[in-house]
């Protein structure tokens, strides 16, 4: 990786636990020893709304955030994020997605459809992980391990150790939901590592 | 050295407290919130939330002319509010050091407009700093509060939402401590009688000149020498995106904004060969160079946008002719923010939307209420607002000799909106004999910005204060006809709104129940409301209270999602054919734990 930044944008819905997760990253980067910038949008979008957290590291970071084809990574906590977030990244770019569904307002009043194929659609155009970390989140014994889940996933295609990414996780979540968050991590590495046995 | 990855407000309240600051205090707003409410972690310093930006200004002026360290904090507008101290604090100077932060949003993420506080500093006299990143927001806190001391000066700091709202690492210091030096009058100083006044004006303009020769000698203004071709002039965040964009031009990084250093940028314009000054909002440092007479071409607005936020990625494109190659995706439903599950703000719209009222409103959550479905908000103008807005058309459509009660106007306050600054308009509405109709939607907290405590809070959960009542304050204004409705109870709610704009007199309707994300509310496990597909007509009444918990399914049924429901019942109550129930009627519900922390409130008032 080097001396290249590197851009994760994590995207999602107002109360997915994006904010934590996108701050895990960050100081997993830190604690690598690259310089880290993060950029998170409040208000509005906290209530329901879509949030959009961008993290970027590498030997110097300049600007927090980018603009259109310039992400490497989209880490999606719900699919119609990622395929609103795709102009964002590089065409040789990747997107880890939650095949999970919320419903915006525009849908769930009636007004507007939820689009059909998502995932086949990110999938045709560029390298996707669909993944259903809800599911696996259980399978941890934690729901609220999906975050980590994905972050799982995330660190099996980034330039971080995996013992930082524990440390980082055993410092940031509280004492009772280690363990499980320690296993949704290592199902999310496995994920990844299927994928590009596959690939 | 200890190092740590902060935002920028983080780092403006680590600023503060290594400079030795005393006080602060603010009115919340985005993206300027968390400053205080960091600054409040730190015990060495008092710390709290005024009624609005211009008592918080007025408040830390006291403190400074005691010889307190003092901070406030306001968004962008909120220095509109704040401006007439501002431009006399400008005139008075600061004893105890004085720094002012403004958090500018452009992009309007938060806010209704873009305007660019950097001319506030230009036009009120007050020296500004403007940090590029976490770190430097730190630092020039810090050095403000000793600057400000030094040229007798309030001090502004200009942030905008991605210097606030990033993080990056910063590298931590040690608090200096400073002693209050105690108030001694000086009337020469602070009185600014006309006669006062003249003599200070000329004291403004010598310390200008002071402040001047300072800039073009502060560490935080310099030259990073580049290639000749290209020389880039920027501020703020603008400076990173260009840093990155055009990585080898010669840089003039500016932290300094106001004075500008004059020798300093014809040392750069003799450097190269053209210049691109890039920043966010207006033409601000460009209009300053181009009226510099330099000599060399300078660019700026003619490529750079003038409105939202810059990237790399627009700067590049805007200056390199660089255009970006990215995937395009087909329209796809946009995810507009919502009024929360359990809100008690939605059954006051959906009435409001049934009465077909025309409904003048203000800022906070309850602004959502003008998207669809509920649709019931016609004006958003800024803090305070509705009010004067509302009794403005009952004035015209008066002169137009039409009885106003037709238009049925109401204006729609929240409860921190309205100690912020809706109570003088409604002296004015009561005073000038208007009749509008006002309804306050009292949900105990300041609830958009992420909760701070206001006047009108039932549950103080840092330190017992005194309580502003809502209901005695409007009485005090001398209105007699003032109705206390919990806003889930519909059909009183409904009875009561159609009376009042009906009424030849001024009515106060305060509609009260406590924000569900409370955390009394939020703590606790609900249970949900089903919908009965068999019984459902599909009359959509449902749909329009625009719950996000209510979708709707293929064959136009109403599904309520159990992990989002809170139980609250309010789509049992406007169902004509109850086909909703809760699923376990004797469990918590939002409806009963509001009741329950009301009643809780009311024991603490006795």
């Amino acid at each position: 990786m080097g001396k290249k930044t590197t851009t994760v944008i994590v995207a999602g819905v107002g109360g997915q636990g994006i904010l934590l997760a996108s701050n895990l990253l960050s100081e997993a980067a830190m604690e690598a020893g690259y310089d880290v910038k993060k950029s998170e949008i409040h208000g509005m979008s906290q209530r329901g709304g879509d949030v959009i957290s961008t993290v970027r590291f590498g030997e110097k970071v300049y600007s927090p955030i980018v603009g259109l084809g310039e992400a490497d990574v989209i880490l999606a906590f719900e699919k119609l994020e990622a395929m609103r977030n795709l102009p964002y990244l590089k065409k040789e770019g990747m997107v880890i997605v939650n095949d999970y569904r919320i419903d915006p307002l525009p849908v769930a009043s009636g007004y507007m459809e939820y689009p059909e194929g998502i995932i086949e659609f990110l999938k045709e155009r560029v390298k996707t992980i669909a993944l259903d970390a809800r599911d696996l989140a259980e399978k941890a014994g934690n729901i609220r391990t999906m975050n980590v889940v994905l972050l799982g996933v995330l660190s099996k295609n980034l330039d971080i150790p995996e013992d930082i990414w524990l440390q980082v996780i055993e410092r940031r979540v509280p004492p009772k939901a280690i363990e499980a968050n320690k296993v949704a991590f290592r199902l999310g590495r496995e994920v990844a590592e299927k994928a590009f046995a596959g690939a | 050295m200890k190092k740590a990855i902060l935002s920028g407000n983080e780092a403006i309240a680590r600023g503060f407290w290594e400079g030795g600051g005393h006080f602060a205090n603010a009115y919340p707003g985005t993206p300027s919130t968390e400053i205080v409410e960091n600054i409040m972690k730190y015990p060495e310093i008092r710390a709290q939330w005024a009624v609005n930006e211009k008592t918080s200004l007025e408040i830390a002026l006291g403190a400074s002319f005691a010889g307190a360290r003092s901070l406030v904090a306001m968004k962008h507008v909120g220095l509109n509010v704040a401006a007439d101290p501002f431009f006399s604090a400008s005139y008075i100077g600061a004893t105890g050091g004085l720094v002012i932060v403004t958090a500018d949003d452009p992009g309007m993420h938060s806010s209704q407009n873009e305007q660019d506080n950097r001319w506030y500093a230009l036009h009120a006299k007050v020296p500004m700093f403007e940090p590029t990143d976490s770190h430097e927001a730190k630092e020039l806190t810090k050095q403000a509060l000793s600057l400000s001391e030094e040229f007798d000066t309030p001090w502004l700091i200009r942030s905008t939402t991605r210097i606030s709202h990033s993080l990056s690492i910063v590298e931590l210091g040690e608090r200096e401590e400073v002693e209050i030096k105690g108030y001694v009058p000086d009337f020469e100083k602070r009185n600014l009688l006309p006669v006062n006044a003249r003599k200070r004006h000329e004291v403004v303009e010598e310390r200008t000149l002071k402040l001047r020769e300072f800039s073009e000698k502060f560490w935080g203004n310099r030259i990073e020498e580049g290639e000749d071709s290209i020389g880039v002039v920027a501020n703020g965040i603008s400076y990173q995106h260009a840093r990155e964009a055009i990585p080898d031009a010669t840089f003039l990084k500016l932290l300094m904004t106001w004075p500008l250093p004059d020798n300093l940028i014809r040392e750069f314009a003799s450097k190269v060969k053209k210049i691109f000054v890039v920043e966010e909002g207006d033409p601000y440092l460009e209009t300053y160079l181009k009226a510099m007479n330099l000599g060399v071409e300078i660019i700026g607005k003619e490529k750079i946008p003038m409105t939202g936020e810059l990237n790399p990625t627009i700067v590049r494109e805007a200056l390199l002719g660089q255009r970006p190659s990215y995937f395009e995706i087909p329209k796809i439903p946009h995810r507009p923010p919502a009024l929360c599950p359990g809100c008690p703000h939605t059954p006051v719209f959906y009435i409001l939307k049934r009465l077909k009222a025309n409904v003048t409103g203000d800022i906070g959550c309850y602004t959502l209420g003008a998207l669809p479905p509920l649709s019931s908000m016609d004006t958003c103008v800024e803090m305070g607002g509705s009010i004067g807005n509302a009794y403005g058309i009952e004035i015209a459509e008066a002169m137009r000799g039409l009885d106003p009660r037709k238009k049925k106007l109401v204006a729609v306050i929240g409860d921190s909106t309205f100690y912020h600054s809706g109570v003088t308009p409604l002296i004015d509405l009561f005073h000038n004999n208007g009749i509008t109709t006002v309804i306050i939607l009292d949900n105990s907290i300041t609830a958009m910005t992420g909760h701070q405590e206001n006047p009108g809070t039932d549950v103080g959960y840092r330190i017992p204060k005194r309580r502003v009542d809502i209901e005695k304050l409007v009485r005090g204004i001398g209105v007699e006809h003032v109705y206390t409705v919990d806003s889930f109870d519909m059909k009183k709610l409904k009875e009561v709104i159609n009376r009042e704009i009906h009424r030849k007199e001024p009515s106060v309707i305060i509609a009260k129940r406590p924000c569900v994300l409370l955390p009394q509310m939020k703590k606790r496990k609900y249970t949900y409301a089903i919908a009965d597909p068999q019984k459902c007509t599909s009359c959509t009444l449902c749909w329009k209270l625009g719950c996000p918990a209510i979708s709707v399914t293929k064959d136009k049924k109403t599904w309520i999602n159990p992990d989002l429901c809170v139980g609250c019942g309010v789509c049992i109550d406007v169902c004509p054919v109850d086909a909703i129930y809760l699923a376990d009627p004797e469990a918590d519900n939002a409806r009963k734990a509001g009741e329950e922390v009301l009643g809780w409130v009311k024991k603490q008032q006795q």
